[in-house]
């Protein structure tokens, strides 16, 4: 099977790549081992939240020059990085996904403990602030269902009395929603949020509802409405009649799931070639070039490319593997950043940044992969897997994924 | 004293980490409260169950044995064979006489074909069906598949057994209960494209049924049987006479490859790389740059391709698909990838209709919406619940290449 590029790895980096270059007019395919960490999204793109020695930033475009290679911001180089935040919004756009907030200030969204965060981007849906300690309101009603454990109502209540806003706690009791208690295990977001897609249900929501809103400035309310489209979270926004405040829950995220969808299937609109639930076990180099990948399910049918990028992840989706006294990566062997002094991966305080975190593959400035020094020619690495950033610590995941694989995607484009 | 033998499965269920993916994709969780999810149901149920055989819990059987949850899972766990396994250890309760008819494709095939006119009419009737619902519980609303007066198997050593010495190439052809007692032209039209790519096509030593439906519903010894029986043929074909076996039904073929060494402990590592869908070993053929089809010029037809969920768990439907793409006249439209509720036995079952035509609702709206000819599926029972549900027919896309061929010019362009 032929392609211009194939890409390794479906979550949020794999999927920029694949969005870019198929709208630049190359022909990809994404192999994908399952679905990504999308479905635990917060809702939010974090760019860079603080500098690796701690000081806070508040203004990324700015703080960039005071990164070095090989953090993948220095190697981006902060002009691309301002390039990028105008368009990536675009690019989401067209994907049918609204974003707010810009490279140029961070603002503030809340984490589903009802804590204040800083971050770059936010799906339209939430909320977002300028200030942390500033709400603009008096009152708010904070609804959740019984039964649902996947959203903390009484630490959330706590934060927004902290921040002197009179919180009521209401339970919205509704029999398609009671039904599902009879599973609580499966008690999800997004099993409630697929009561919500039916006709009908919503319009039962606001009627339990409304009476308990008179006096509140605005409604509170896990992030459960929307799995397959908006539709029924704007019906809801429309029809509240007050600003609605949706708090992302714990996993799954709903509006993470949507956004995924939405970006594998503009992906696959564009003409890309989408392969969920496959492997890539195995590649042929020669003279440090990928010539072809193999995965599980292809078996001895081999997938090739001009191009191929590494979007694998990091730890949790095992673009790298950690040993007892090493860090692999298993495709291709790559190079991997790692201190080969196991007691200094972690730090025992956990709220310290723990240096396992920085671990990844090594690239050249420009994220070509590095396999015992010499660089592969044709084999980039974008997203969580690349080395030389903290995403937890900078707050800077997000953003690492979306520039790097938006900087090769065009590298690759230029090179035509 | 083994310190892990409450904590260590043959599935790889110590992989979870309880992200909950799983249970978004789950095409019976939003229909059917009493399952309890593939999460809960495989993972998790394991857990316990390797503890106390008795936190088995009898809502398994719900578990459509689909494997999305395999496919949507980012660490890799077999939830789908953790449960199929779970039910197969733990479940003592002896199958129905109406799971035991339902399963056993290839007897109650080989009983109904000889009287095929008179079967099919019989089983249109309403009294019949009425019957069949209160008596056996299988659903009056659910249309079953008719039975062919010849099967595949004595048509092919009428009409095509001698032919097929005249190639060099040859392969065996696993064609399943269905293409045999209801739609032999489905195993016509595979001899047909197979000749026209210059291979001999041939029956595999007593072919039985590869047991899909005698594993859902707890026929598990049946299974064994006939699976070992199987891979002994598939075998004497492979290993002795260096013919790979090819199939046209997606279950089946992921049946004797995944099914029989995950679930009934049937070692088949030597053949398995050779045993594949025809659509995959004519892509192959052609990626390599061995064969050249050329198609109808006058064919025009808009085909919409539906992934059948061990197609999806196979990864494969890009081959199907590929090769329809290849059809210069075909109008072709991917349907979104969601399983269409049947499951094979499952969705003829009273207490499963309603869940069965729930799941598949969001599929025959799209279908309806397209204005097709065709929808094209390498699954037979997703054609029986497709054609139930919708006014479009439905093909295996070895039929339409068939249909699309030009079989003289084929022979030219590959000589």
């Amino acid at each position: 099977m032929k392609f211009d590029t194939i890409i390794i790895g479906g979550g949020l980096a794999g999927l920029v790549c694949g969005i870019r270059l198929q709208e630049g007019g190359h022909k990809c395919a994404m192999v994908s081992t399952g679905q990504s960490a999308l479905h635990f999204s917060s809702g939010s793109f974090d760019l860079l939240a603080t500098l690796p020695d701690g000081t806070p930033v508040e203004h990324p475009l700015e703080a960039m020059s005071r990164l070095e290679s090989p953090h993948p911001y220095a190697r981006i180089g902060a002009d691309n990085i301002a390039r990028y935040d105008r368009e990536f919004p675009e690019m989401m756009k067209r994907a049918g996904i609204g974003l707010t907030g810009s490279a140029t200030r961070n603002h503030y969204h809340f984490t589903p403990m009802g804590t204040m965060k800083k971050t770059w981007l936010t799906l339209d849906e939430f909320v977002t602030f300028d200030e942390p300690s500033r709400l603009p309101w008096h009152r708010v009603v904070l609804v959740n269902f019984p039964g649902f454990l996947d959203f903390y109502t009484k630490f959330i209540a706590d934060e927004f009395e902290k921040a002197g806003v009179s919180c009521t706690p209401v339970q919205v009791t509704l029999p398609f929603i009671e039904k599902l208690r009879s599973n609580p295990t499966e008690m999800r977001s997004a099993n409630i949020a697929r009561t919500f897609d039916s006709t009908g249900h919503i319009d039962e929501l606001l009627r339990e509802l409304k009476p308990h809103c008179g006096e509140a400035d605005a409604v509170v309310m896990p992030a459960v409405f929307g799995l397959s489209s908006p539709a029924p979270l704007e019906y809801l926004k429309e029809q509240l009649g007050k600003p609605l405040c949706p708090l992302a829950t714990m996993p799954p995220s709903v509006p993470g799931i949507r956004m995924q969808q939405q970006l594998t299937k503009h992906f696959v609109h564009l003409g890309g070639t989408f392969m969920l639930g496959d492997t890539v076990d195995r590649a042929d180099i020669e003279n440090n070039e990928v010539k072809a990948v193999y995965t599980t399910n292809h078996a001895d049918i081999r997938l090739t490319a001009d191009h191929y990028i590494l979007a694998t992840g990091s730890f949790f989706s095992r673009g790298i593997i950690a040993r007892p006294d090493s860090v692999y990566e298993p495709i291709f062997d790559l190079d991997v950043f790692y201190d080969t002094d196991r007691s200094k991966w972690y730090d025992a305080d956990v709220f310290a940044p723990q240096r396992y975190m920085t671990f990844g593959v090594m690239t050249t400035d420009s994220f070509r992969a590095l396999r015992k020094g010499v660089e592969l020619t044709n084999l980039h690495a974008v997203g969580s897997v690349l080395s030389g950033h903290n995403a937890l610590h900078e707050g800077c995941g997000g953003g690492v994924s979306i520039m790097s694989a938006l900087h090769v995607a065009d590298s690759l484009l230029n090179d035509k | 004293m083994n310190l892990q033998q409450y904590n260590i499965s043959e599935n790889n269920f110590e992989q979870c980490i309880k992200c909950t993916v799983c249970t978004v994709y789950c095409p019976v969780v939003p229909l059917n409260e009493d399952f309890p999810g593939p999460k809960h149901a495989g993972p998790d149920g394991e857990r316990l169950r390797l503890k106390d055989p008795d936190f088995f819990e009898k809502s398994l059987k719900y578990c459509l044995n689909c494997k999305r949850c395999e496919v949507a899972c980012p660490s890799g766990v077999r939830i789908g064979d953790i449960i199929q396994s779970a039910r197969i250890k733990h479940n003592t309760d002896t199958p129905k006489l109406r799971d035991m008819l339902l399963a056993n494709t290839d007897f109650v095939g080989r009983m109904s074909t000889p009287l095929a006119p008179l079967v099919n009419m019989t089983l249109k009737l309403k009294p019949v069906k009425a019957v069949m619902d209160s008596v056996l519980k299988i659903d009056h609303r659910r249309v079953f598949p008719s039975y062919a007066r010849q099967t595949f198997e004595s048509w092919y050593r009428k009409h095509a057994a001698e032919q097929q010495q005249n190639f060099r190439k040859h392969v065996s052809y696993f064609h399943g209960c269905y293409a045999n007692y209801n739609y032999p032209q489905l195993g016509k039209d595979l001899v047909k494209v197979m000749n026209a790519a210059g291979y001999g096509v041939h029956l595999l030593e007593k072919e039985k049924c590869c047991g899909v439906a005698l594993i859902s519903n707890g026929l598990i010894n049946q299974a064994t049987r006939q699976g070992k029986h199987n891979i002994a043929s598939i075998r004497r074909s492979v290993v002795e006479q260096d013919m790979p076996v090819i199939g046209t039904s997606s279950t089946c073929i992921f049946t004797l490859r995944d099914e029989y060494p995950h679930l009934l402990h049937i070692d088949n590592a030597d053949v398995r790389d050779r045993v594949e869908l025809a659509t995959r070993f004519l892509f192959r053929l052609i990626d390599e740059g061995k064969l050249k089809l050329v198609f109808r010029k006058d064919y025009k037809k808009r085909v919409a391709y539906h992934t059948a969920c061990h197609m999806e768990k196979l990864g494969w439907a890009i081959y199907s698909t590929s090769l329809l793409r290849m059809i210069p006249g075909l109008d072709f439209v991917m349907l979104d990838s969601q399983c269409c509720g049947i499951a094979g036995t499952y969705g003829f079952k009273k207490e499963n209709y309603r869940t069965s035509q729930g799941i598949g609702a969001p599929l025959f709206r799209q279908i309806e919406s397209l204005g097709l000819d065709y929808v094209a599926t390498d699954c037979e029972t997703c054609k029986w619940q497709i054609e139930m549900s919708t006014s479009v027919p439905v093909m295996n896309p070895v039929s339409i290449l068939a249909e699309a061929l030009d079989v003289e010019a084929t022979i030219q362009a590959n000589r």
